[in-house]
């Protein structure tokens, strides 16, 4: 009960959720087709990031806005349609902005449709909550998963081909680990982020327990 | 082979070189998710592959149309509101005949209208401007590529239940580094076909 007198209250936690408790990525294992797919080099998930953060806050705006018109039983369709069309306008901008950007992209662009992040948060709080918590969880989500992309991004070009954002970092005697821009690559770099969480959280839940006392988290 | 338009090609491409899952990462939500166990790892992959036959034919259709009528911007919103259909189909047709499976496939089921190998075959072959045939020999080459990734990684993931693990490697990170050397395997195909 006493969550629905919540409801309207944006606390920092509205927009820190998305970031580290409940990161889309290494946390929900949402999203993970283009998190894999699109991150062989920093700019790329960067350019990926954005794209996402802006159709997430957008789709959340309007089915929030609506979420009282939108019959129930049509809802998911209804949800697509808008967050399809969000990613149509992201297309043709991209297109119009970047050529280079848009072809390394490609159908990824398109393939935000089905990010599952997106629809998740259309589902689970854009439809129970006012506009403006809705947008301010959105953005919390939308950094959370560029900041997510950007440290999958960075190491496998870091790794794969010795530069940064572009920028070549080591000398040129750097020989590149090139399966890392490749796909194994990004399956195996998750997994070490994923398995750099768990260790953290372990360890965390290690200390928790040593000092019994003070068990509060 | 050695014709990079003929039927057998464009089937061998999306099945192994360039497999759907392993190599241009589409579909990996189920392919984490309910590679668990082979018995709901099979159906899972034959009900994706149904759909995106079924979906395929529909986008080439579709795309016809859209061309006809000078409306490619609707492709992507269009093609979406086919899937979804489709789905629905698979739906109501897995749960009048095999109530079970319909449990043990859960929310992954409804979940297929969000399967990126879905939408991303659908624009792929708009994008290659594949014909009927072709699009036809790409949906089912990238069909039972679906389901050979699913069911090799739940083949693996079933063996590493017995096996003992650190701790800290348990769960998806797991998955992941598997997923990873399989997809270091689906590389040796490479050379059967490039983009």
């Amino acid at each position: 009960m006493s969550l629905i007198k919540q409801d309207d209250r944006i606390t920092l936690d509205t927009f820190l959720e998305g970031v580290w408790r409940e990161n889309p990525v290494f946390v929900m294992m949402l999203g993970m087709c283009p998190t894999l797919a699109v991150t062989n080099s920093a700019m790329n998930a960067l350019a990926m990031g954005v794209a996402t953060t802006f159709v997430l806050i957008a789709s959340s705006l309007l089915v929030s806005l609506f979420r009282n018109l939108i019959p129930s039983e049509v809802r998911i369709a209804t949800y697509i349609v808008i967050i399809a069309t969000f990613v149509t306008i992201v297309d043709y901008t991209m297109q119009a902005v970047s050529q280079p950007l848009y072809h390394a992209l490609g159908a990824f662009i398109q393939l935000i449709v089905v990010n599952c992040i997106i629809l998740g948060r259309a589902e689970a709080c854009a439809s129970r909550n006012k506009p403006l918590k809705s947008m301010v969880n959105a953005a919390g989500m939308g950094l959370g998963f560029t900041l997510a992309l950007l440290s999958l991004g960075s190491v496998r070009e870091l790794l794969g081909s010795g530069s940064l954002f572009g920028l070549p970092l080591f000398g040129e005697h750097f020989q590149p680990w090139v399966v890392m821009v490749l796909p194994p690559g990004g399956f195996l770099v998750l997994g070490g982020w994923l398995l750099f969480f768990e260790w953290l959280k372990t360890r965390k839940q290690d200390q928790v327990l040593g000092a019994e006392g003070a068990t509060h988290g | 082979m050695g014709n990079a338009d003929s039927i057998t090609f464009i089937f061998f491409n999306a099945f192994l070189a360039n497999n759907f899952v392993l190599a241009m990462f589409l579909g990996l939500c189920p392919f984490l998710g309910v590679s668990g166990k082979l018995n709901t790892a099979l159906p899972m992959g034959l009900a994706t592959s149904f759909v995106m036959l079924v979906s395929s034919v529909c986008a080439y259709f579709l795309n016809e149309l859209l061309v006809a009528f000078g409306i490619e911007y609707l492709r992507l919103i269009s093609y979406i509101v086919v899937i979804a259909s489709a789905v629905q189909l698979v739906e109501m047709t897995l749960k009048k005949l095999s109530p079970t499976l319909f449990r043990a496939l859960g929310i992954y089921l409804p979940l297929i209208t969000t399967n990126c190998a879905i939408l991303g075959l659908a624009l792929f072959q708009t994008f290659k401007e594949y014909n009927f045939m072709q699009s036809l020999a790409y949906a089912l080459g990238a069909g039972a590529g679906f389901i050979l990734a699913l069911l090799l990684m739940a083949g693996l993931r079933e063996r590493l239940e017995l096996a003992k693990l650190p701790s800290v490697t348990q769960g998806a990170a797991l998955s992941l580094i598997l997923g990873g050397l399989l997809s270091l395997a689906f590389m040796g195909f490479a050379g059967l076909g490039a983009e």
